[in-house]
């Protein structure tokens, strides 16, 4: 460094910018990705056209015209009808509204299991052999035949607790969360092992800070970017089990649409309606493509060390 | 080393049990009845005595006992008699599949070899692919061959198999024609023609599963090699004047593999367990779609004895993944 520039008026200008918030950064780095920009954009989308769709569409999702079944493309029916004659545009945005609250819920549920779980065996090493030990038992269960099993044993019972609908989104958020938390569980005990031993932390401690405070305060930020990329994630995972469990008919009841459902109703007219199964199984390929570019975008964009480069 | 792998096998026999206890105690909650098809006609009393006939008059401790004892001792026994033909079979009692009320064992046997051909061979196929492609994308960081293999092993990532399969069964089944839609598992391959037909229906089930598969193992193979291309040793091997050729595939692509390995020999299990879905698009009568079938019929000790196996797979590779770790890589002490 012995031929540093001497200060132009702009490096200057730049040195005395007035501090900017962090997240800015993160924004600017997230934005010269560009898989994961667009997955953002395609992300929102169909969010949108999900959320807001049905406000702006004519017809009914479970409205059932037995005269317009099995139409194709149309201006009445831009992506037809089914075989009992419903809007399939409609059914697409009502199965995508479930799909979606169920990525998001699991995601909710999961993180938040797995921070809880990893930052109370991180920093508390009475309990971390205990929960270690928890994490590798559940990593060992088989989990696709256990979400079935679960999924089969508990249908009848919060159908009739809290409804049909109610009662099968809990179930399968909870078997979901349930069984997903561990990764993100790992992840965070380790980044909390290692910022424990920190100065900050010390200091926090030797001035009698409680430990729900120094967690709160000095750890819990400090693990953030990891468990929102799992969280991103997880959104995609969970969309998949979601829509793996409808498609092994042991999801939501027939009559209410979800992607994976709605794929697996077309598939058995999948010479005559191609279109039936195919278009939302691309729309589940475009939302978990479109998150997990999101997520390694945002892998990036919050890692101080590629940031700025 | 020898005593970690003897710490780590004693530790996994808790394990196992704890998780058959799990999966017992889940399975005892269903509302699963193997007489729900019986005739209505059957007086109470009969029913009762046909409930005990069949092991459920029990309290559930001694049925869970009783299980074990049949999984752990009179079980292997049959399945190794029937492989070498020794008379150590032990007579008696056997689990039964409330479906065809055959032992379990057999027909896990029975259903082994589909599901080893097509995810086993799935799986290798994409062992086969992934590597030669993750070590060019690191070692072409960014070129047009990087973006691509990327931007496709991200797509076969994301994409999920009840999506590509159907896809694949619309282009190449019916509108092409190439392949059979449905797997026929009575086909005995004993000539050339069968053989043909064989592998065109084993095509796209293969293919769906090596493109997941490959995307996967493709995006480690690539992230651990660009972790050591940067490594000093490999600055000190060109700088020796080493070819380029020896440098990538000898030094870098060796430490590479470590991780990779371990993360291949984690995946093994679901060469038994993750391919339901697949298998249930394609109609191949494996092991995953025995379970399907087992859990739509609620077939409980078909259910219990499958996932257990699954969970002892999953328990086995995870010690064999973290003893090759240490054995590929000598910095690793376990003791």
């Amino acid at each position: 460094m012995t031929d540093a520039p001497a200060p132009t008026p702009e490096t200057a200008a730049a040195a005395f910018r007035p501090p900017r918030n962090q997240w800015w950064d993160v924004w600017d780095q997230f934005k010269t990705h560009k898989g994961a920009l667009s997955g953002m954009i395609v992300f929102v989308a169909i969010v949108l056209f999900c959320f807001i769709g049905p406000w702006l569409w004519i017809h009914d999702a479970t409205y059932i015209n037995i005269r317009a079944r099995n139409q194709g493309f149309s201006w009445t029916h831009p992506l037809g009808t089914d075989q009992l004659g419903r809007d399939m545009l409609a059914r697409m945005m009502k199965g995508g509204q479930v799909s979606l609250a169920v990525g998001m819920a699991a995601m909710v549920l999961s993180v938040l299991l797995g921070t809880l779980i990893g930052v109370v065996a991180g920093y508390f090493r009475r309990i971390d052999g205990l929960l270690m030990r928890m994490t590798d038992l559940f990593l060992a269960l088989p989990l696709l035949p256990l979400l079935l099993v679960m999924s089969m044993l508990f249908r009848q019972r919060l159908s009739s607790l809290f409804g049909v609908e109610t009662g099968m989104f809990i179930l399968i958020v909870t078997a979901i969360g349930v069984t997903s938390w561990m990764q993100t569980a790992r992840i965070v005990r380790g980044d909390v092992l290692a910022l424990k031993e920190r100065e900050y932390v010390l200091a926090a401690r030797s001035i009698g800070t409680p430990p729900r405070r120094v967690i709160g305060r000095h750890v819990l930020p400090n693990v953030l970017s990891p468990v929102m990329v799992s969280a991103t994630l997880m959104i995609a995972t969970a969309i998949i089990t979601e829509s793996a469990l409808s498609f092994l008919g042991l999801g939501f009841p027939p009559d209410f649409p979800t992607w994976g459902r709605l794929v697996s109703d077309g598939i058995d007219y999948l010479q005559q309606y191609p279109s039936r199964a195919i278009l939302p199984g691309l729309f589940i390929s475009l939302t978990v493509l479109s998150v997990n570019y999101i997520g390694d975008g945002l892998r990036d964009a919050l890692d101080p060390r590629i940031r700025g480069r | 080393m020898f005593n970690y792998t003897l710490r780590r096998l004693l530790l996994a026999i808790p394990t196992l049990l704890f998780i058959s206890l799990v999966i017992f105690l889940l399975l005892e909650l269903s509302p699963g009845d193997p007489l729900a098809d019986m005739p209505l006609s059957i007086p109470p009393e009969v029913r009762q005595e046909m409930r005990i006939a069949l092991g459920m008059g029990e309290v559930w401790y001694i049925r869970f006992y009783k299980w074990l004892y049949l999984f752990t001792v009179v079980e292997p026994s049959h399945v190794i008699a029937g492989f070498t033909g020794l008379d150590i079979a032990i007579e008696g009692q056997r689990i039964l599949s409330w479906q065809t009320r055959s032992p379990v064992s057999d027909i896990i046997i029975q259903r082994m070899p589909q599901t080893l051909w097509v995810v086993g061979l799935a799986y290798l196929f994409g062992v086969l692919v992934a590597v030669p492609i993750g070590v060019y994308s690191a070692y072409r960081q960014y070129s047009w061959f990087d973006q691509t293999g990327s931007f496709i092993s991200m797509v076969g990532f994301s994409l999920p198999t009840f999506f590509t399969g159907p896809l694949l069964i619309l282009i190449f089944a019916v509108w092409l024609g190439w392949f059979p839609i449905i797997y026929d598992t009575t086909l005995n391959v004993n000539n050339w023609e069968t053989f043909l037909k064989q592998v065109r229906q084993m095509a796209m089930p293969v293919f769906v599963l090596t493109l997941y598969n490959a995307a996967q193992i493709s995006r480690f193979m690539r992230a651990s090699m660009l972790d050591n291309m940067t490594q000093d040793y490999v600055r000190t091997a060109r700088a020796k004047g080493m070819t380029e050729r020896i440098v990538v595939l000898v030094h870098v692509l060796r430490n590479s593999l470590i991780p990779v390995v371990t993360v291949i020999a984690l995946g093994i299990p679901t060469v038994f367990t993750g391919a339901i879905i697949t298998e249930q698009i394609f109609r191949v009568n494996g092991l995953g779609q025995l379970l399907i079938t087992a859990i739509y019929a609620s077939d409980i000790p078909m259910v219990l004895t499958l996932s257990v196996v699954f969970a002892i797979l999953i328990v086995l590779f995870n010690l064999i993944a973290d003893l090759l770790y240490a054995i590929l890589d000598p910095r690793i002490r376990y003791d």
